[in-house]
């Protein structure tokens, strides 16, 4: 049985006519928004499906992970075993245990209940590699359950050569290597030490080892045809003057896509970094680093850094949904249909959003400057501007230019008002599921400090703090407490788009702009 | 004086199960133990499983144990 509408997804109104124009002059040059105009048609096909490849197919696309690979064979300075690595993954409680066979139901019953599910990853919470058994077992499990459902891996590269084999055999077309140094000085205080061949190597040693095996797999895989994405932690003070270099290492070993992640370090995650007080970089230094390196290579910019158990849309968790014990009480059949239609339903929506930025930009044409601003967007997914202000736990950043519109970022803000902290939930680490419970709306009316919409006055701060640099945030609604906030801080509230695709209307905000402004501009 | 496991700092997250080259360790209500019996304090080379271990600490050398000797 399938359904026949998917309501979940209906088209919204005021869409273009959909006449096929792909792109045009909205070329884009940084990789990870690139678009079918700007990548071969092969590896079109095989990124427009996956949020963590295509900064486009985030909008719209969920994953998922399976945490079945809990070993671990480096040790990190960023990371602390006793719960989830701190950087690919979020930190948290130990994973759950899931055997291979658990992961694979995981995977129906989540494909069941979300639509827009379309990978499925292993990314630890240990290394993907160093768990090989539990690894292709869950794999071959899902490929012969849910044979539409992509597989892709994560791994620190280190026992990735011995494996490339078994891992062009199962398909898998998408394989994330960390990479965090090219050069063994800086590998060194980055870690600690490694396990190879039976035996723990330490400083120097290990860091040359773990760097010449990463550079073996990468060559090995992407001779395969595999898509390769390098993920790097940028870490201030050890190797963020370095990270160019092992951007052109990777570039040259035919990576497809870099990812440059800023480190996050907190003492109570009991990290060496954390406990030693080692910063991670601001938004404003990742960007300049990202900046930095894009002409070499796709950089990518909309990571959200998940746990090793994440189930949603990238900037979401829907974890908690699908524990152990629902899952193992489940009832669950394999169906691709609704899967099959939401994906025909992405392609109309593209092609649509594609041609409302072709007319923008073709109007936009020659008449901005070489003025660029940042400006930030609230959106639940679909490429569309449909987020209520006060429900946003994070922006999405733009960049509007003559070139267009350009995705650089997200910034993560306190806490969607509708949530309150949890009784009891104090002290990490939880899921941040478990933190926060739903506060009914006639609570929320009497928390709020107004009845705009907007809770605490101190997430407000965060909030314009957050986004200080940008010149206007887009949204689909906004109460008049926080819009005033806004004001007073310089930024511009636009709600007149509230609803419509998100690139479009940046364009055409900044075209009416550029149009008011270059009259002013002229007189003086 | 076989090694030993401290299961309360012990994380369960399997590494030394299969280093171990005398299949000597084995999950119990979720956390890992070594055998005794089977434990040759990896004679020739470094303790697989101190090695692979990410926990400093947690594997340590069982004192109350006689040392190992081959049969």
């Amino acid at each position: 049985m399938s359904p026949k509408v998917i309501p979940i997804f209906v088209p919204q109104t005021n869409q273009s006519s959909g006449c096929g124009a792909k792109g045009g002059s909205g070329k884009s040059s940084c990789g990870s928004s690139a678009g079918p105009s700007d990548l071969s048609p092969e590896v079109w096909a095989k990124v427009k499906d996956h949020p963590c490849y295509s900064e486009q197919a985030h909008h719209h696309f969920a994953r998922m992970h399976v945490a079945v690979a809990p070993a671990c064979n480096i040790q990190c300075n960023y990371c602390n075993r006793k719960y989830d690595c701190a950087n690919e993954s979020r930190p948290g409680v130990v994973s759950e245990k899931l055997t291979p066979e658990l992961a694979a139901k995981k995977v129906l019953a989540v494909a069941a209940e979300i639509p827009q599910l379309s990978v499925v990853g292993i990314a630890g919470p240990g290394d993907a590699l160093a768990n090989p058994d539990k690894t292709f077992r869950t794999f071959n499990l899902i490929q012969k359950e849910a044979p539409d459902i992509k597989l892709c891996l994560s791994t620190n590269g280190l026992m990735l050569p011995d494996h490339v084999e078994a891992i062009a055999d199962l398909n898998v077309d998408h394989v994330t290597i960390t990479i965090n140094m090219v050069d063994p000085e800086v590998g060194e205080l980055i870690y600690p030490w490694i396990y190879y061949n039976r035996k723990r190597w330490k400083g120097r040693d290990a860091a040359k080892i773990l760097g010449e095996r990463q550079m073996q797999g990468l060559a090995m895989l992407t001779a395969r045809g595999i898509l390769v994405k390098v993920n790097s932690v940028m870490i201030p003070g050890v190797n963020d003057q370095h990270l160019a270099e092992v951007n052109h290492a990777v570039k040259s070993r035919g990576a497809f896509l870099h990812n440059i992640m800023p480190l996050i370090s907190d003492p109570a995650h009991g990290t060496h970094y954390g406990l030693t007080g080692q910063c991670g970089p601001t938004p404003q230094e990742l960007k300049e680093l990202q900046d930095s390196c894009e002409g070499s290579m796709n950089l990518m910019r909309h990571c959200r850094q998940c746990r090793a158990d994440a189930v949603g849309l990238l900037g979401e968790d829907r974890g908690a949904e699908f524990s152990t014990d629902k899952i193992a009480a489940m009832d669950v059949a394999y169906d691709p249909e609704p899967r099959q239609a939401y994906r025909e339903f992405v392609e109309r929506e593209r092609s649509d959003q594609d041609a409302a930025r072709a007319s923008e930009l073709a109007a936009l044409s020659g008449q901005a400057g070489d003025e660029k601003v940042l400006v930030a967007v609230t959106t639940k997914g679909g490429g569309r501007i449909n987020q209520h202000f006060g429900h946003a736990s994070e922006f999405q950043i733009y960049e509007l230019s003559g070139a267009g519109a350009k995705f650089v970022g997200h910034r993560k803000v306190g806490v969607p008002t509708r949530y309150r902290e949890a009784p009891g939930a104090g002290g990490a680490p939880a899921l941040p599921s478990q933190q926060y419970e739903f506060m009914a709306d006639d609570e929320r009316q009497g928390a709020n400090y107004c009845q705009g919409g907007w809770g605490e006055e101190d997430i407000l701060e965060d909030v314009t703090a957050a986004i200080k640099d940008c010149a206007a945030v887009f949204t689909s609604k906004i109460g008049l407490c926080p819009r005033k906030d806004l004001a007073t801080a310089g930024i511009e509230v636009v709600d007149g788009f509230a609803h419509e695709y998100i690139e479009s209307s940046l364009i055409a905000w900044f075209r009416q702009r550029t149009e008011t402004a270059q009259p002013a501009a002229s007189a003086a | 004086m076989p090694y030993k496991i401290i299961s309360s700092t012990c994380t369960a997250c399997t590494a030394c199960e299969p280093v171990c080259p005398n299949v000597a360790i084995k999950e119990k209500n979720g956390t890992y133990i070594i055998d005794p019996k089977k434990c040759t304090e990896c004679e020739g080379e470094d303790p697989q499983c101190v090695e692979v271990c990410p926990v400093e600490g947690c594997v340590v050398v069982d004192k109350s144990l006689p040392r190992y000797a081959a049969a």
